[in-house]
């Protein structure tokens, strides 16, 4: 490597999917410009892909490097092509903090590619704080219902960034000088057998029973607290009344209760219907991530500490099993 | 196949309130109720289904107290043959990478073909000790997996959960560490001679002696410093009263924002 960046930079792995940018990369460089503009630190994106040109030149004005793999054997992300190339980057560039997204690709890789370096790792944070003295983190613990701070006790390390964390860094130009990377491509020799021996064999979707979810104007979404599956009877004829489609959170999936193209979340859809009551859902970051945007949220929880408070705009501290059948009653005798 | 499952006891804590205890650094314990960390659940029954297709045997090992030994017995009951419980004060509190480490020392004395891990613990919620125990074993691993197939008894193949529910589907040589997504399978119930017959098997515990583990070498690598609860930015207008003249002003709300 002709440039010396030893601990002075901050690395971003740039995530992409079929030619696509994620979101997630963007806000790793948000992230990156907030701790770096402070330490004086340079941000470094990393990109490894068949056709790294393209990618470069879309956030080549983000960052101050950018170190390219460019290899037809890179064009889907695969962990176990990824890792010698990056530990082979992070080794002689020896940035101070990698960033890789908190995503399906990230977290197959990020643990293994710390636990291999023996580099400290912290996944999953929302916020990170530099100092000469302290690199400290925040995230959550026991389904968001504590918040925790970390630091690491080594330097260099690695993080992985929670989605949806951070704005995207386009959306901040305002407030990054004008850069244009110094785009660096380095050559690696990728051990044929890899991708023989971990073969992609395509993306895969969700199978589908034919109601989506994401087109509903009122969704009746329930949780867990629904305790078992005949209550969603008793669900199911509140939400015909009303006109509003089933969704659900994970475990209701799961559970097999409800066909998987009606889970409302991070690993489902993302929903953003006029009216979302959520009934016995906690609201954990994975199922809020799909359905905060919602117009309207209601949320009948019993405990009153239920993280689903945080974004609904009505909130019923209470029993669902008692309040639901009631207020289909009212539904009832309303329109009729 | 013989396969080895990490298991971890985790309290239950999506329907109690959490404290932060008076160090700061914990959440007072009292009063939880534990059970088998959910993934941990699928991940077990993966294993049992595997065993029962082709044979082999089912290792599991946890790292934590005497209290573990509970889940220990619950996967024995359900069909495994072995368990293991790993405790020193060398790994309590220890962080993700202590854990793994103690895990590694471990399983690098037993004989396996594949290690299932769940693919997060749903107190500490890092989704980080199965790959990283993979990369200390030097063996490859897959993250939240949701489907496994057995391909000519020495490779997997595998769906590895995304974004949105996209799938990316790969293939993985043996032996491997496969990290289980909830909702792969349904956990079974032990029957009652499989938890009869689980209270005579015995539960090995291993120190760090044991596992000729040198103190000096065994550091987290980062720390928790501090816990606090977040602080809720609550904009919800909070309806009260009576069961009865809750659902009233619900269905006012209802009948105002989308009309009946
Ligand atoms: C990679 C990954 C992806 C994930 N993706 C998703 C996703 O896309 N969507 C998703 O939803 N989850 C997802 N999850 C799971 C998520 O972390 C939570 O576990 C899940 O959302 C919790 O579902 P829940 O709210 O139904 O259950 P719980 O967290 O168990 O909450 C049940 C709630 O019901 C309340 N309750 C109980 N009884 C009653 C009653 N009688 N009346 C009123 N309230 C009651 C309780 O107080 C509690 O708050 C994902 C997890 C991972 C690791
Ligand atoms: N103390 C432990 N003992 C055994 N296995 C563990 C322990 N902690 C975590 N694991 C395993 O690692 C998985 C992921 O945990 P985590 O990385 O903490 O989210 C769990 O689902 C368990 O299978």
């Amino acid at each position: 490597m002709n440039k010396d960046m030893s601990l002075s930079s901050i690395a971003v792995l740039i995530e992409h999917r079929e030619k696509q940018i994620k979101d997630i990369s963007y806000e790793m460089l948000t992230l990156a410009h907030k701790i770096a503009k402070i330490q004086g630190l340079e941000i470094t994106s990393i990109i490894l892909s068949d056709n790294c040109q393209s990618i470069a030149d879309t956030i080549k004005s983000y960052c101050h490097n950018i170190i390219c793999v460019e290899d037809k054997l890179l064009e889907h992300f695969n962990t176990q092509l990824y890792l010698p190339i990056l530990s082979d980057i992070i080794v002689k560039t020896h940035p101070l903090l990698t960033m890789i997204g908190h995503t399906g690709f990230g977290t197959d890789l990020a643990p293994y590619l710390a636990g291999s370096l023996s580099m400290p790792l912290i996944t999953d944070i929302f916020d990170l704080e530099i100092s000469p003295e302290k690199l400290l983190v925040r995230r959550s613990m026991y389904g968001g219902k504590v918040t925790a701070e970390f630091i690491s006790k080594k330097r260099p390390a690695m993080v992985t960034v929670r989605s949806g964390s951070f704005e995207k860094v386009f959306a901040l130009s305002s407030a990054i000088p004008n850069l244009s990377a110094n785009i660096q491509k380095l050559s690696f020799t990728i051990d044929p057998t890899i991708p023989e021996k971990f073969k992609f064999l395509g993306y895969g979707e969700v199978p589908t029973t034919g109601i989506d979810i994401t087109k509903a104007d009122i969704i009746v979404a329930v949780g867990r607290g629904i305790k078992e599956q005949k209550n969603l009877a008793m669900i199911e004829n509140f939400a015909n009344d009303i006109g509003a489609t089933i969704a659900c959170t994970r475990p209701i999936i799961d559970a097999g209760w409800l066909p998987k193209d009606r889970q409302v979340g991070s690993s489902g859809k993302t929903v953003k219907p006029k009216l979302y009551i959520a009934l016995g859902i906690s609201g954990a970051f994975q199922h809020i991530s799909g359905m905060k945007n919602s117009e309207t949220i209601i949320a009948v929880n019993k405990d009153p500490e239920a993280p689903i408070f945080s974004v609904a705009h009505y909130g019923v501290v209470g029993d669902l099993l008692k309040i639901v059948p009631l207020l289909a009653t009212k539904i009832k005798e309303l329109k009729s | 196949m013989d396969i080895v499952v990490c298991l971890k006891m985790v309290p239950d804590t999506s329907e109690t309130e959490v404290r932060v205890d008076s160090s700061g650094k914990d959440i007072l314990k009292v009063r939880l109720i534990y059970t088998t960390n959910e993934a941990d659940n699928y991940a077990l029954e993966s294993a049992l289904l595997l065993k029962e297709k082709s044979g082999g045997t089912i290792t599991l090992i946890t790292v934590g107290e005497p209290k573990s030994d509970e889940i220990l017995r619950m996967g024995l009951a359900k069909g495994a043959d072995r368990a293991i419980r790993l405790t020193d004060s060398l790994f309590e509190k220890g962080d993700a990478w202590v854990t793994a480490k103690a895990l590694y020392y471990a399983i690098s004395q037993i004989k396996y073909d594949l290690i299932l891990t769940g693919c997060i613990a749903t107190d500490d919620g890092y989704s980080q000790i199965g790959p990283t125990l993979a990369a200390l074993l030097n063996i490859p691993s897959a993250a939240y997996v949701n489907k496994i197939e057995v391909v000519d008894n020495f490779k997997l193949r595998v769906d590895r959960e995304l974004e949105g529910g996209i799938l990316e589907k790969k293939e993985i040589p043996l032996p491997a560490l496969l990290t289980i997504q909830t909702g792969i399978n349904t956990p079974r119930y032990p029957s009652i001679i499989g938890i009869k017959k689980a209270a005579a098997k015995p539960i090995e515990v291993w120190d760090a002696k044991k596992l000729n583990i040198d103190p000096n070498s065994f550091e987290s690598l980062v720390e928790l410093e501090k816990m606090y609860h977040p602080i809720v930015e609550s904009k919800a207008e909070f309806i009260t009263g009576s069961e009865d003249e809750i659902s009233a002003k619900l269905t006012d709300i209802i009948k105002e924002k989308v009309g009946l």
